[in-house]
């Protein structure tokens, strides 16, 4: 259309448009769709039908069943927890509520599956501390809990999943304008009546929103299922592809039942996030309000203090006792020894860092692999978010769609997909080799950078580069001098985004791992699979700290940098 | 006969006196405004009446109910003042539809279905909404919402009315005709209003009674015309119109100015009781200064250093010495060029004295 | 001399239309005002002017030089058309200090460090900012930020600066004095000037000439603040210009009656043989008093607004306003309450033809 612009900036435009996709087609769409053509093409023709076998076939439709069943209750679970604490932090004269808060946030930084490993220690049936502790002292004849079950799985993904919901409530919470209850409040109704005709219906999007994110996240999650669901025979999604690939060795029916399990996930995660869409789409109200007053806190009167102590036991027993165990356990000499203090001792800690070479191969591959892909998904994702966010080419449809895939596609999909793609079939064999895990790595974490960089670009409103074109400077000079600099946060917060989760990743990397190259996350769950509890205790440990560190850094940028 | 009463009510966070010791009392189908910048204490002062605020000292009483008073512990939360308000933010549910929304207060109390019914038609109705009583508040402009929040107040058949800014928020075309609607819905319905706002002209516009704040502390208690005529101090005299104020030194029964650039005239005295000031304040108004000829000795020379034609208005800036004045004189009337020497007059001049 | 000449500049957006053949000239040192609605398009031929839109057809000049043709496909990129651009945004950079700010165009030109410096220090202190300039623009106030956006477009010495709506972000108080500010540098400095606003107000204050815009985007009217207020070409100019009453007359065997009454308009008749009038003119044309010669009417309401009452008063059927300085009202026994009876007389009137304000009103 415009001839000079075009001239200027053709041959570069096209190059990053072209680029971009390339990218995502490689990385992300390339192999979803593999799989979607193993599913769904047997011997060179469209088999819908074999497909329907296998889903239909008792172990794959139990498979299922249990995630569905396991997802469900975790979201109904994390729902009703997350949006009351939300609302109690929010919304009434809780003591401590800024302390409060912040612990309710800390299950986010925690790798669930370390949490399922605790767990495990905790309350499996029979050699679990608190079981035994009731069977030896309390006269129990039985566990009293059994942590091995749908109920025991479910709690534990709710522990580590319900700041999902959390933080979007008490984010609409927060910015919700106080005059809307206010008003309610003139008109006649007291403290609980509006809450329930009016704060609750306003933030139902985000409410439901964050019951979505958990349902899709929970569907896909392999960790915790795997830690406590195997040993009793419960599987999910994940939890199968991963038996059915690892124990065949890649046979062919094997991967005809991952991949036909991953369309599964495929659909569903697709149908989740356009039901999410749609609801923040349009139910979306306009909340956010002028004036800010602090809202009306509720008065708790004489449920205050049972509450704070509810909160408080809640705290205790969901966060500090499984780190404490994790951390007791790394310490003990041999798993099964009481904690006294003779039989604790640092020996572990010591032994995984300097003298185990399985463990200090993980913690070094995943520092790389989590470094390096960091790295590359922030500079791939700032290229892309720039494309879909702020430049006017043709063909940048192909670039939006193709960047929603990556919010799409679980974990365990990516795995299944990257084996098909990079296994020798197209000519680049990378299986058990790190390149494979760090591909796959790129992929997972893409939505992560494309979210941040997006989010950045946006607030770079069109006239700060327009005023630098006026000043005289061209297109690449506006880039380098204005774009960039103010895309930097945004970039930092991408590469930490990514950085910190690689460093516990275990869904992608327990399909992927070779002998060489286990990361942290494998190396835990295998070592406890194996029976060295301790030694994967003490690595467990040892990455808890690695996280929380890593977390007071971006806290502490971040708080610089006033974001 | 007073309705709304307040006692010595006070306010304080932490060490900050944001309402200081606040009296006054309001009839019933009065309109009263407060009126003062922001951070005045106004918004703080409706919220105590409204139950929002608690008080640190006095008591609000409507009729011979007694709302709030720290001392005797007595406290009415804000659902049983049985007050309607509307809020700068509109604050109508978005997910509740225009009737729904009005229909809101009168569900609270449990009335009949039918009168519910009747009742919130006829909010509708008198707010011009009764065609739009189905849709969703977030269709409707910024003045609809505004219309809806007034409705549901309306609803409930309120004897006090708190508006807190209301038309702040709208365009101001719609702000002059919405101040109309209230002025009529007022008129109609008989109820008291408490006002806040910080444009003056809204408030010279709709109240019986104006109280001007500043800091927490009241200035100034008076009709619009009073408070336009006699102004109590100057701050009062600042915050309705667009104001001049010369610096002047008092010499002898009149007064000099600090440069001496000029002759001031002998007819501009400031009265007895200043005239012991080390600096006073001549106050004008730029609509209440008239250019005169070059020998009248009620004139203060200056030079026109800027001149604006402004449509209806034309605009000068006359340079006195080094202070500068402001004259806006109608389009019609002649007035002098940029640049030239001219004299002025000063129609209704104040005086303060300067801190 | 002509510095920007527009001809024949057509532009739109997929189906819709915002220029046709538009044709402009804006004259060397002048302070030009393009006034109009919102969505207009006067944004638009700015962008248009700056070469951060092309257009679809036509040529523009800058300084006698062809920036943009589209029959030879010619368009001169906006960083070489020497402009200086003012945002309604601002568009001060955030991660750089005043200086930085001030500094860029004559870093991006390559100016010696030492030349660089006092040229930037100069223009910081030109527009009010002495001693401010390390400062980020997040520690300035909005009127500090325009400030800032204003010392960057007038650093590099252009010829002509465009001001897209520059003072629509600040407040009331702070936009009156920085209209007169820009009004000043704009002399001191001797640059053309293009305005781009939909405040008359500002227009008016600022212009040299202005331009006035109807919501299609065609010119209505070009002349000096004067012209345009007072001989207003039609009566979208006349309404857009200000408060504008329009009473509706009828003729009745030769006589101009008001409204639905027998008062005929004590004014000059209308040329031509339409039966069916408005009457338009500004409060300011109005005289009111209790009685005399004049038109008899009821004054609906009185409103007083401090230092100005304002009267809404009935004729006939046909409501007029109008306001008069509250001391004079005072001095003079002219103030009214709602249903007292006075009469008007016109200082000034204006006839257009009812059936063309109808077809205007209707877009």
């Amino acid at each position: 259309m415009s001839s000079i612009k075009t001239k200027s900036s053709f041959g570069v435009a096209q190059v990053i448009l072209f680029l971009s996709i390339a990218i995502l087609v490689i990385v992300v769409a390339f192999p979803v769709l593999l799989i979607l053509f193993n599913a769904f093409w047997v011997n060179d023709e469209f088999n819908f039908a074999g497909a329907l076998e296998i889903i239909k076939e008792p172990q794959t439709f139990q498979a299922l069943k249990n995630s569905l069943i396991i997802a469900t209750g975790t979201t109904i679970g994390s729902t009703i927890v997350g949006t009351f604490f939300a609302w109690l932090v929010t919304r009434t004269d809780l003591p401590h509520k800024t302390f409060m808060k912040s612990m309710f946030l800390v299950p986010f930084m925690l790798p669930s599956f370390i949490g399922a490993l605790a767990w495990k220690m905790l309350l499996s049936p029979n050699a679990g501390f608190i079981n035994q502790f009731f069977i030896q002292h309390l006269g129990f004849t039985g566990p009293i809990f059994n942590i091995y079950s749908y109920i025991g799985i479910s709690t534990v993904e709710v522990m580590y999943l319900f700041p999902f919901v959390f933080i979007q409530v008490c984010g609409a919470l927060e910015r919700m304008d106080p005059t809307l209850e206010e008003s309610a409040r003139i008109s006649g109704a007291g403290l609980f009546t509006i809450t329930r005709k009016i704060t609750i219906p306003l933030v139902m999007p985000s409410i439901l929103s964050g019951a979505l994110l958990i349902m899709l996240y929970s569907m896909a999650h392999f960790g915790t299922v795997a830690v406590l669901g195997i040993e009793n025979g419960i599987y999910n999604i994940p939890t199968l592809i991963y038996e059915r690939i690892h124990q065949s060795g890649g046979s062919f029916d094997a991967i005809r039942t991952g991949t036909v399990l991953a369309t599964v996930l495929v659909i569903s995660a697709a149908i989740i996030i356009y039901a999410q869409r749609k609801i923040l789409g349009s139910g979306h109200y306009q909340i956010i309000g002028g004036k800010s007053f602090r809202p009306m806190e509720l008065k708790l009167r004489g449920l205050r203090m049972p509450l704070m102590i509810f909160c408080l036991a809640y705290i205790a027993f969901t966060i500090v006792l499984p780190t404490v165990v994790i951390f007791l356990v790394g310490s003990l000499k041999t798993y099964g020894l009481a904690f006294t203090f003779d039989n604790l001792s640092l020996d572990n800690y010591k032994f995984i860092l300097f003298d185990y070479k399985v463990t200090r191969d993980a913690i070094f591959n995943s520092v790389t692999l989590g470094f390096t892909a960091a790295i590359i998904t922030m500079f791939a994702g700032v290229m892309i978010s720039y494309v879909i966010v702020k430049m006017k080419v043709r063909g940048k449809g192909i670039l939006e769609f193709l960047g929603m895939l990556p919010f799409s596609v679980p974990g365990s999909v990516i795995a299944l997909g990257v084996i098909l793609a990079w296994s020798g079939q197209f000519g680049i064999n990378l299986y058990n080799t790190v390149w494979i895990i760090l591909v796959a790595y790129i992929a997972r974490y893409m939505a992560f950078s494309l979210k941040a960089n997006s989010a950045a670009l946006e607030q770079v409103h069109d006239s700060l580069v327009e005023a630098s074109r006026a000043c005289g400077a061209t297109m690449w000079q506006s880039l380098r001098d204005i774009v960039l600099p103010l895309v930097r946060p945004g970039m930092l917060a991408a590469f930490f985004l990514i950085f910190l989760p690689s460093l516990r990743e275990l869904t992608v990397s327990i399909m992927l791992y070779a002998p060489t190259t286990r990361t942290i996350g494998v190396a835990i769950y295998t070592l406890n699979e194996d029976g060295e509890t301790v030694i994967s205790a003490a690595l467990a440990g040892i990455a808890l700290i690695i996280i929380i560190l890593g977390q007071s850094v971006i806290n502490h940028f971040t708080k610089k940098a006033g974001v | 006969m007073s309705y709304v009463r307040l006692v010595n009510v006070t306010k304080r966070f932490g060490d900050v006196t944001a309402v200081n010791s606040l009296n006054f009392e309001i009839g019933k189908g009065e309109c009263f405004s407060m009126l003062g910048p922001s951070g005045c204490g106004k918004t703080t002062t409706l919220r105590m009446v409204a139950g929002f605020e608690d008080l640190s000292d006095g008591e609000v009483w409507v009729g011979d109910r007694l709302l709030s008073s720290p001392k005797k512990n007595h406290y009415l939360p804000p659902e049983k003042r049985n007050f309607g308000m509307v809020f700068q933010a509109f604050a109508v549910w978005p997910h509740l539809s225009v009737y729904e929304n009005v229909a809101f207060p009168l569900r609270i109390r449990k009335l009949p279905d039918s009168e519910i019914d009747q009742r919130t038609k006829e909010a509708l109705k008198a707010t011009n909404l009764l065609s739009a009583a189905n849709e969703s508040p977030d269709f409707l402009s910024g003045g609809g919402k505004q219309r809806v929040a007034l409705a549901r107040a309306l609803a409930i058949n309120p004897d006090v009315m708190l508006l807190d800014e209301p038309l702040s928020s709208l365009d101001p075309h719609l702000r002059e005709e919405m101040r109309f609607e209230i002025k009529e819905l007022q008129q109609k319905y008989g109820f008291s209003i408490i006002y806040v706002t910080h444009d003056q002209s809204e408030a010279m516009a709709l109240s019986d009674r104006i109280l001007v704040m500043k800091l927490g502390v009241v200035q100034q208690i008076d009709t619009p015309l009073n408070i336009y005529n006699h102004p109590a101090n100057q701050f009062v005299f600042s915050f309705i119109g667009l104001s001049n104020f010369l610096k002047a030194i008092p010499q002898d029964g009149h007064v000099i100015l600090p440069d001496q650039s000029e002759a001031v005239p002998m007819t501009l005295k400031p009265p007895d009781s200043l005239r012991d000031a080390a600096l006073l304040s001549l106050a004008s108004r730029p609509s209440e200064i008239d250019f005169t000829h070059m020998e009248d000795p009620a004139g203060l020379h200056g030079i026109v250093s800027r001149k604006a034609f402004l449509g209806e208005i034309i605009d000068y800036q006359i340079k006195v010495g080094d202070q500068v004045l402001r004259v806006q004189k109608g389009r019609r009337d002649p007035g002098p060029e940029p640049g030239a020497v001219c004299a002025i007059h000063f129609l209704r001049p104040f005086w303060y004295k300067e801190k | 001399m002509d510095i920007i000449r527009v001809e024949g500049v057509a532009k739109s957006y997929g189906q819709h239309q915002v220029h046709k053949n538009l044709t402009l000239a804006i004259k060397k040192g002048e302070c030009f005002t393009l006034l109009g609605p919102s969505g207009c398009g006067k944004t638009v031929l700015l962008r248009l002017l700056a070469g951060f839109e092309s257009p679809d057809a036509g040529k523009i000049y800058i300084d006698d030089t062809l920036v943009s043709d589209v029959a030879h496909r010619l368009e001169i990129p906006p960083e070489n058309r020497g402009l200086g651009i003012v945002f309604q945004d601002y568009a001060v950079w955030p991660h750089m200090t005043v200086f930085e700010n001030v500094a860029y165009p004559l870093k991006i030109a390559k100016r010696p460090k030492e030349e660089m410096r006092e040229q930037v220090m100069k223009m910081i202190d030109i527009v009010g900012m002495h001693g401010l300039d390390k400062r980020l623009p997040s520690e300035l106030s909005g009127g500090q930020q325009q400030r800032v956006a204003l010392a960057r477009a007038l650093v590099g010495n252009p010829s002509l600066m465009l001001l897209d709506e520059p003072l629509s972000n600040l407040d009331a108080n702070l936009r009156e004095e920085m209209r007169f500010e820009i009004k000043e540098l704009q002399r001191k400095l001797d640059i053309t000037v293009l305005y781009v606003t939909h405040d008359q107000e500002i227009g008016l204050a600022i212009s040299d000439r202005v331009a006035v815009m109807n919501e299609t985007g065609e010119i209505q009217q070009i002349g000096t603040p004067w012209e345009i207020f007072e001989q207003p070409v039609n009566p979208f100019v006349f309404h857009f210009m200000g408060i504008a009453n329009s009473i509706e007359v009828r003729r009745e065997n030769g006589a101009y009656l008001v409204g639905k009454g027998q008062q005929p308009v004590p004014w000059k008749s209308p040329e031509g043989d339409t039966a069916h009038w408005i009457a338009g003119f500004r409060p300011s044309d109005v005289q009111i008093a209790r009685d005399g010669e004049g038109l008899r009417g009821i004054v609906r309401r009185a409103n007083f607004l401090g230092a100005m009452m304002d009267y809404l008063i009935e004729i006939d059927g046909a409501h007029l306003r109008t306001s008069i300085e509250t001391h004079r009202a005072l001095s003079e026994n002219l103030m009214f309450k709602a249903g007292d009876i006075c009469t008007i007389r016109f200082l000034n009137l204006l006839w257009f033809e009812a059936d063309k304000v109808k077809e205007a009103a209707q877009p």
